[in-house]
């Protein structure tokens, strides 16, 4: 079998990363196996469960639909460089109130999707209270443990949250809490 | 939370008196740490030299392996090893799930590998071990293996005279045979008025884990030493296997389970490409990982259910039901799972079929046969969402004989609280029974009057709506009469270790392990309440064999029960030791203080007499202050085993499905789902209700998704999550639970399971609600094969062709 490999270049978590990549190898394993971030995780490789969700120029992605030469030159994010992120840190404290995980493979991409359609949602002010809209949107993501109920009900609460305040809104600011 | 979601309804006074944070939503430790992307699941460790397998999986469902060529495999970039299922099998000793309670169980010795025949798609025949993984992979495409291709079994009716035989001394397939009950199977049922009959059929599915079965092992030659890291529910008990089947001594075997994610009991057995992995690290004194990939999880990981019952229900023209039958056929795959065996599912509803009634005349009879297909093993509610099937399919058939409502027959027909003490037919004992206190809630809580003058009004309009109502008796905390007697080594104890720490708080190491239930934290709840400090001063630990009191892990839902029991005794203990000797440096007498608040007080006025950071100084640094012959003792153990001749802890529920049924595409929208269920003492709410949430979705799943299907020749047609259809956020209900407290539990803490509970009625439910809107409205017949798939229901509407 044929392995070429390509010089790539990204920002993963807002550091730069020059590497070596095979052609074959999807984002989510080269940001686990040789950037070593494990916050992405994989259920399938098939496209699926979306477990591998990752943000890529700002959008989520699935980390295993996406080869890693694909990505060279944008921009990456995973779950570890989201750890600033306001919003984020909000559905994460929420998260854990709610008990909307429990053995949490899903959870950073679980975490991912919501954030972006908090932003969405905030950024446009078009969300009515509808937790059908909040089940539509996170159903990409396979989630075999919870009943997805605590995973609405946490989103819900956080996008009442910034519904109400929206002078917290996410907006791309940079993420000063990535620990790379 | 929802409002809903927090009622807790006392079904009598509770004997248990709690304090602490025992009953409140302690937040997981653990999810702090998952939500923020830093779980540690096998994947995510990486050893020095570490190496890769990929398995070379058998295309065929049967076939003689007639060579193996690999030349070519062994010449390619990053190989250290092409090793066959001959090379193998002279690693390790060879094993059989046998059961001695079951003891015409015929079961067949098995090998990490095929070594000359193939009995099932996916069975692993050559490991591949490569520097990477995709190395490993590119690899087993040069293996070359020659096959002789035999009929597959693929079919399990009964009368049917095998083609082919799977086994050199199992001429019929038949792994066993087992009945219990008043008469034989197709007997008549005396003082009955009428009888019904239906056949049932449950597809093959299984747990679908989203994180896929993993190991490394890391063997070290010098010291002769095997550690182990997988994603496993049972440390100790792969400590004991891997030790025996490899011939090392057992205190040189450490089996870590660290983050799992997802587990189901789907993590709970010996696979043979893991026991591989751990050969492997022998055979190369080098760390070995293997990560199943999601296309081999669907035909190497356990499958569950794939039963056929014909069954029987006996009433009287004023709907008392007189008796119930069951005869069931269970498909169990190449060979009975080891070490527990396959028999726990069928046993499970040849015993609970018809327990929630007070039926007397019970008969069941189970007939285990072998196929060319995927090994059948222990799914969530092992057995009980097919015994629920079965029985509340029956008991709605009854009811729409007689004209009566299904709701008012259950009702009249239920074991109630003044039965018992009692053993079911089937030999469950029942201590306590609260089926009419959660039927009630249920029906309380869905509003069933209001539903069904919907129901009407909506009927008339063309939409179809149906309600199903099962009730279930649920088997939880099981005893050691089970595997004990079994010969299965198998402990059914839990242990706790407590340290009381220099500073003051406390370390906590459990035998029992978490794979999201948050069992750590309701045991560090346990712990904080008896020993009378804060949930923030407690750190548990689990998941290692090593480290740990020696347990059972996570099975058979007893990880608050027993492993909370276990944790209450060594809380209860420390306590003492601390008091002890708080009174020495106090000059008081021990009996006269009590912790509370991480402090010791007097225990009749409350006044603080000293922090447990001082006792704990005093204890480890200041022992000069101390009289001659005292000895602190600051950590303490305790096990704890259920009451000898209980079996199971049991318990019971009700729950109720509102669906409505597209009767131009088959589909169906679950639009409400209600579960009231008795876990005694609920430790912590939230971790409760979603992990029944989560077992009602699961349910749901089977019943309407779910199905892994196979064609004649044993070939898998569902081997992807593209094909085998798992439940999503949006075609999911809100699913409202309800806390009844019932007694019945002889353990101090008053726990009982709750990990069956979600997956063990939804089936029922979802069935019986699509069969209430369809047949109930005169549409078409009743459907009792699960999944309830568009193409079965537009089957019963008479709209396409097809069996039922
Ligand atoms: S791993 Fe990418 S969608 Fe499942
Ligand atoms: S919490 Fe386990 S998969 Fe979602």
């Amino acid at each position: 079998m044929s392995d070429r490999s390509y010089s790539v270049s990204m920002t993963v978590n807002g550091e730069v990363v020059n590497a070596n990549v095979s052609a074959r190898t999807n984002l989510v394993d080269f940001l686990r196996q040789d950037l070593e971030l494990t916050g992405s995780h994989v259920g399938c490789e098939h496209g699926v469960c979306g477990a591998c969700t990752v943000r890529v120029d700002g959008r989520i992605m699935r980390g295993c639909l996406l080869l890693a030469v694909q990505a060279d030159g944008q921009s990456v994010e995973t779950i570890e460089g989201m750890a600033g992120d306001p919003l984020m840190t909000s559905l994460q404290d929420v998260f854990v109130e709610e008990n909307a995980l429990q053995c949490g493979f899903c959870t950073p991409a679980m975490l991912l999707t919501a954030h972006e359609f908090i932003s969405r949602v905030v950024e446009t002010g078009a969300y009515r209270p509808d937790r059908d809209a909040i089940r539509d949107t996170i159903s990409g993501n396979y989630c075999r443990c919870t009943g997805y109920q605590s995973i609405v009900q946490a989103v819900e609460r956080v996008l009442i949250q910034y519904e109400t305040a929206p002078t917290k809104a996410p907006n791309g600011a940079p993420n000063p809490g990535s620990d790379r | 939370m929802t409002d809903a979601a927090s009622d807790h309804l006392p079904h009598t006074d509770s004997p248990h008196t709690v304090s602490g944070p025992i009953g409140h939503n302690e937040p997981r430790a653990r999810a702090r740490r998952t939500v923020a992307g830093k779980g540690r699941y096998v994947d995510d460790i990486v050893l020095p030299r570490m190496l890769h397998v990929a398995f070379l999986r058998s295309p065929h469902a049967h076939a003689a392996i007639l060579s193996i060529d690999a030349a070519e495999a062994r010449e390619a970039p990053g190989i250290v090893a092409v090793v066959t299922g001959k090379d193998m099998a002279t690693q390790c000793t060879p094993y059989a799930g046998s059961h001695q309670l079951f003891k015409r169980l015929k079961a067949p010795d098995q090998y990490p590998l095929a070594v000359d025949r193939v009995l099932w798609q996916g069975e692993p025949v050559v490991a591949v071990v490569a520097t990477s993984r995709a190395l490993a992979e590119d690899a087993a495409e040069l293996v070359d293996v020659d096959y002789d291709i035999l009929p597959a079994v693929t079919s399990f009716e009964r009368g049917t005279p095998p083609a082919v035989q799977l086994h050199d001394d199992i001429p019929d397939n038949i792994a066993l045979v087992e009945q219990l009950g008043t008469a034989t199977v197709g007997e008549d049922f005396p003082g009955a008025d009428q009888v019904f009959e239906a056949q049932f059929r449950f597809g093959r599915i299984t747990g679908t884990t989203l994180e896929p079965r993993g190991i490394i092992a890391d063997y070290e030659p010098r010291e002769g030493a095997l550690t182990v890291h997988c994603s496993h529910q049972c440390p100790h008990q792969q400590q004991d296997i891997f030790a025996r089947h490899l011939g090392l001594p057992e205190h040189k075997v450490r089996v870590l389970c660290p983050d799992v994610g997802g587990a189901f009991g789907l993590k709970q057995q010996l696979y043979g490409d893991e026991f591989a992995v751990c050969a492997l690290s022998i055979m190369l004194g080098r760390p070995v990982k293997f990560i199943a990939d999601r296309l081999e999880s669907m035909v190497s990981d356990n499958h569950a259910r794939d039963h056929a019952a014909t069954a029987r229900i006996a009433v009287k023209s004023d709907g008392t039901i007189v008796g119930m039958e069951v005869d069931d056929i269970f498909g169990i795959g190449p060979y009975s799972q080891y070490p527990r065996s396959s028999v726990g599912e069928g046993n499970h509803v040849l015993r609970i079929t018809g327990a929630p009634y007070r039926l007397d005349d019970y008969r069941a009879r189970l007939t285990m046969v072998y196929q060319n297909k995927s090994m059948i093993g222990h799914y969530r509610s092992v057995g009980h969402p097919v015994a629920c099937a079965i029985t509340e399919g029956l008991v709605d058939l009854a009811a729409d004989g007689l004209g009566l409502d299904p709701a008012d027959i259950r009702r009249r027909n239920f074991v109630r609280s003044s039965d018992c003490p009692r053993v079911s037919p089937g030999g469950i004992d029942m201590p306590d029974m609260s089926l009419e206190t959660c039927f009630d809630a249920v029906v309380a809580a869905m509003d069933l009057p209001a539903l069904r003058a919907e129901q009407a009004e909506m009927r008339k309009k063309g939409v179809y709506r149906g309600i199903g109502i099962a009730a279930f008796v649920e088997l939880t905390a099981s005893g050691p009469e089970y595997y004990g007697p079994g010969g299965n080594r198998i402990t059914s104890q839990e242990g706790c270790h407590l340290k009381l720490e220099p500073s003051g708080v406390v370390r906590c190491w459990i035998s029992v392990t978490d794979q999201g239930q948050g069992t750590d934290t309701g045991i560090g709840q346990v712990v904080a309440s008896h020993l009378g400090v804060a949930m923030a001063d407690v750190r548990v630990f689990s998941g290692d064999s090593e480290t740990t009191p020696y347990g059972g892990g996570a099975w058979a839902s007893r990880g608050i029960a027993i492993g909370g029991e276990a944790a209450l005794r060594a809380a209860t203990a420390l306590k003492a030791n601390i008091l002890e000797l708080a009174a020495v440096v106090l000059q008081a007498d021990a009996g006269t203080l009590d912790i509370v608040g991480g402090r010791v007080v007097d225990r009749d006025t409350g006044t603080e007499r000293m922090p447990l950071s001082d006792v704990a100084r005093i204890g480890y640094f200041r022992q000069d202050t101390l009289p001659p012959g005292v000895q602190p003792e600051l950590s303490v153990v305790r096990h704890y085993v259920t009451p000898r001749g209980r079996k199971f802890m049991a318990t019971n529920g009700v729950h109720a499905a509102h669906v409505e049924v597209d009767t131009q595409t088959g589909i169906v929208r679950c639009l409400g789902h209600w579960v009231a269920h008795d876990a005694g003492v609920v430790v912590n709410p939230s971790l409760v209700e979603e992990q029944i949430r989560g077992g009602v979705v699961q349910g749901i799943g089977s019943a309407l998704f779910e199905e892994l299907r196979y064609d004649d020749d044993g070939q898998m047609l569902s081997g992807s999550l593209a094909d085998y259809l798992v439940p999503m956020a949006s075609e999911m209900p809100e699913i409202t639970v309800l806390h009844v407290e019932g007694t019945g539990v002889e353990e101090e803490l008053g726990a009982k399971g709750v990990g069956e509970a979600g997956v063990a009625g939804s089936p029922a439910a979802i069935m019986n609600a699509v069969n209430d809107a369809i047949a109930g409205a005169g549409l078409g017949q009743r459907i009792h094969t699960l999944p309830l798939s568009p193409e079965r229901i537009l089957g019963a509407l008479g709209k396409v062709p097809g069996e039922l």
